[in-house]
């Protein structure tokens, strides 16, 4: 579904991303793991096409994206849910999903979304710079689920976000996967989130790969000594 | 006051009102191009009047062809001449984007002396096409003279049709920036454009659209305006700091603080007019906006929420 080969991403002369591979297969639920400043936010801005790439290769289905723009990317089936939500603060909850919208949209994506997340529809007619923080990020999620994904990534969901909300929002990805039969990659800092979403990890430091497993195989301490500041 | 009898006080409200109303159609006819342009993309275009002008310039051709060609459109030919200038500007504002604003966006310092550079080359051209005196449009008969509701009150057709032309064209861009996907395109690309492009939106694409189409309000205000004076090299020039005022006091993001913004100058400046004189009313008006501006600095309709 989603190939990244040899991608290397940095500011200036600085390289943040150094020589990554990896794929996240169909309906597979991919996290990557690592401490603040390692590379995760600037790994998936390469990807959506906000930040510019240097070398490398980034397909979804074979298509060749790394040299396209944002919105090429996003009609090519990648979604994007960044770090601290950024929805669109003077437009309402509606307005803020319809960005997302390309044609006619049927009711059936709105019931399926407010199913998802039944706040969204209560406060459906709410700006949104007047949510909360747990309800800008299901309205992010939703967001991206307009454009129809084939891949859905996520920065950092449950940043800043109370628990009780960051299991609503585990589930939440479970219910997507099932629904949408799309892959999903998400990073993250909270290794119960991903026990309880996730099939496989990586570990990420200093822009490299340093530690790959399936939940099942993972060791839960190694993953949080490695995350430990 | 005591020399006015009963009927002409209300003759004279009526007239005073009907000028508040003349001058809130022209102020919000010039605004509401600006509003896009400046209130929604933030864009600092000095050369805003001179896009004005050159739909008043388009009138004044169709005119010309319709007098020398075929006078026998002469009194349909305005209808016409009103698109005609609403393209004529639109187009130009797309290739003035395209060759220039792209280039500046985020820099408003350097799309301010860029776009004043761009007016000045504007009235230039002007004044080689069409020479250095004003012209006028021949406009059709049905917009001339005036009708009389009662024997002291006197309404100017022409009036009226602007009122109207405001009427329409506020609907439409309300329409348009509420109701469209490109509206909301819009709407998303000003408040957060790295955003934008991740939801799937071209903004490169929007800004371009969205700039010519507030040159192309800003051509139908001009097309407007043949019908209440006529039009010169450096008649865009004159309309622009009015134009900057209702945008800047009504709330530079909303459009509804325009109308209101519009509204409430029109309406301060016919009536200080009448009790004080021309310029002393309007130096009334400004000194209540810049009162009114250092209370609220974002204007009278800021957009307020949470995070």
């Amino acid at each position: 579904m989603l190939t990244v080969s040899n991608l290397q991403v940095g500011y200036g002369l600085s390289r943040v991303i150094q020589d990554v591979s990896f794929t996240v297969g169909n309906e597979e639920i991919l996290a990557i793991m690592g401490r603040n400043g390692m590379g995760k936010s600037t790994l998936l801005k390469a990807l959506v096409g906000m930040h510019p790439s240097k070398s490398g290769h980034i397909k979804v289905d074979d298509v060749e994206l790394q040299d396209a723009p944002s919105f090429e990317r996003v009609r090519q089936g990648i979604a994007f849910v960044p770090q601290g939500r950024m929805i669109f603060p003077y437009l309402t909850v509606v307005e803020n999903m319809m960005t997302g919208a390309r044609g006619e949209v049927e009711q059936s994506t709105f019931d399926e979304i407010y199913t998802l997340f039944p706040v969204l529809h209560e406060m459906r007619k709410r700006k949104g710079g007047n949510l909360s923080g747990g309800q800008q990020q299901q309205l992010a999620i939703a967001r991206a689920l307009m454009t129809n994904p084939k891949v859905l990534i996520l920065d950092e969901p449950t940043e800043g976000i109370q628990p009780s909300i960051i299991k609503d929002i585990a589930r939440a990805l479970r219910e997507i996967r099932k629904m949408r039969k799309i892959s999903i990659l998400v990073t993250e800092q909270v290794v119960s989130f991903m026990m309880d979403s996730c099939d496989r990890a990586i570990v990420i430091e200093r822009g490299r790969f340093v530690h790959e497993a399936n939940r099942a195989d993972l060791d839960a301490d190694k993953v949080k000594k490695l995350l430990a500041v | 006051m005591g020399q006015y009898t009963a009927s002409e006080l209300w003759s004279i409200t009526a007239m005073q009102s009907f000028a508040g109303f003349s001058l809130f159609s022209v102020l919000l006819l010039m605004a509401l191009g600006l509003a896009i342009i400046f209130g929604q993309m933030g864009v600092v275009n000095l050369a805003h009047g001179e896009f004005m002008a050159l739909g008043a310039y388009t009138v004044y051709l169709c005119s010309q062809l319709a007098h020398n060609y075929a006078p026998a459109l002469i009194p349909v030919y305005f209808l016409f001449a009103i698109v005609a200038a609403f393209l004529a500007s639109a187009i130009a504002g797309l290739f003035v984007e395209w060759s220039l604003i792209r280039f500046l966006y985020k820099r408003p310092l350097d799309t301010l002396l860029a776009t004043w550079g761009l007016s000045l080359i504007m009235q230039q051209l002007f004044r080689t096409i069409f020479g250095a005196r004003e012209v006028t449009p021949t406009l059709p008969d049905w917009l001339m003279g005036s009708f009389k509701p009662s024997e002291s009150i006197d309404i100017p057709i022409n009036g009226v049709f602007v009122m109207a032309l405001t009427l329409a064209l506020t609907g439409g861009v309300w329409l348009f920036m509420y109701r469209s996907r490109l509206g909301l395109r819009m709407r998303a690309t000003v408040q957060n454009r790295n955003m934008s492009g991740a939801v799937g939106i071209n903004t490169r694409w929007v800004d371009r659209l969205t700039f010519a189409l507030g040159c192309g309000i800003a051509g139908v205000a001009g097309a407007a305006f043949t019908t209440i004076g006529s039009t010169g090299p450096d008649s865009g020039s004159r309309y622009i700091v009015d134009t900057f005022l209702v945008v800047v006091f009504g709330g530079t993001a909303s459009l509804l603080g325009t109308i209101a913004s519009a509204f409430g100058i029109a309406q301060a400046q016919s009536i200080f007019e009448f009790f004080l004189e021309g310029t002393m009313g309007k130096v009334a008006v400004l000194m209540t906006i810049v009162v009114i501006l250092m209370i609220r600095p974002k204007g009278l309709f800021a957009n307020k929420v949470r995070s």
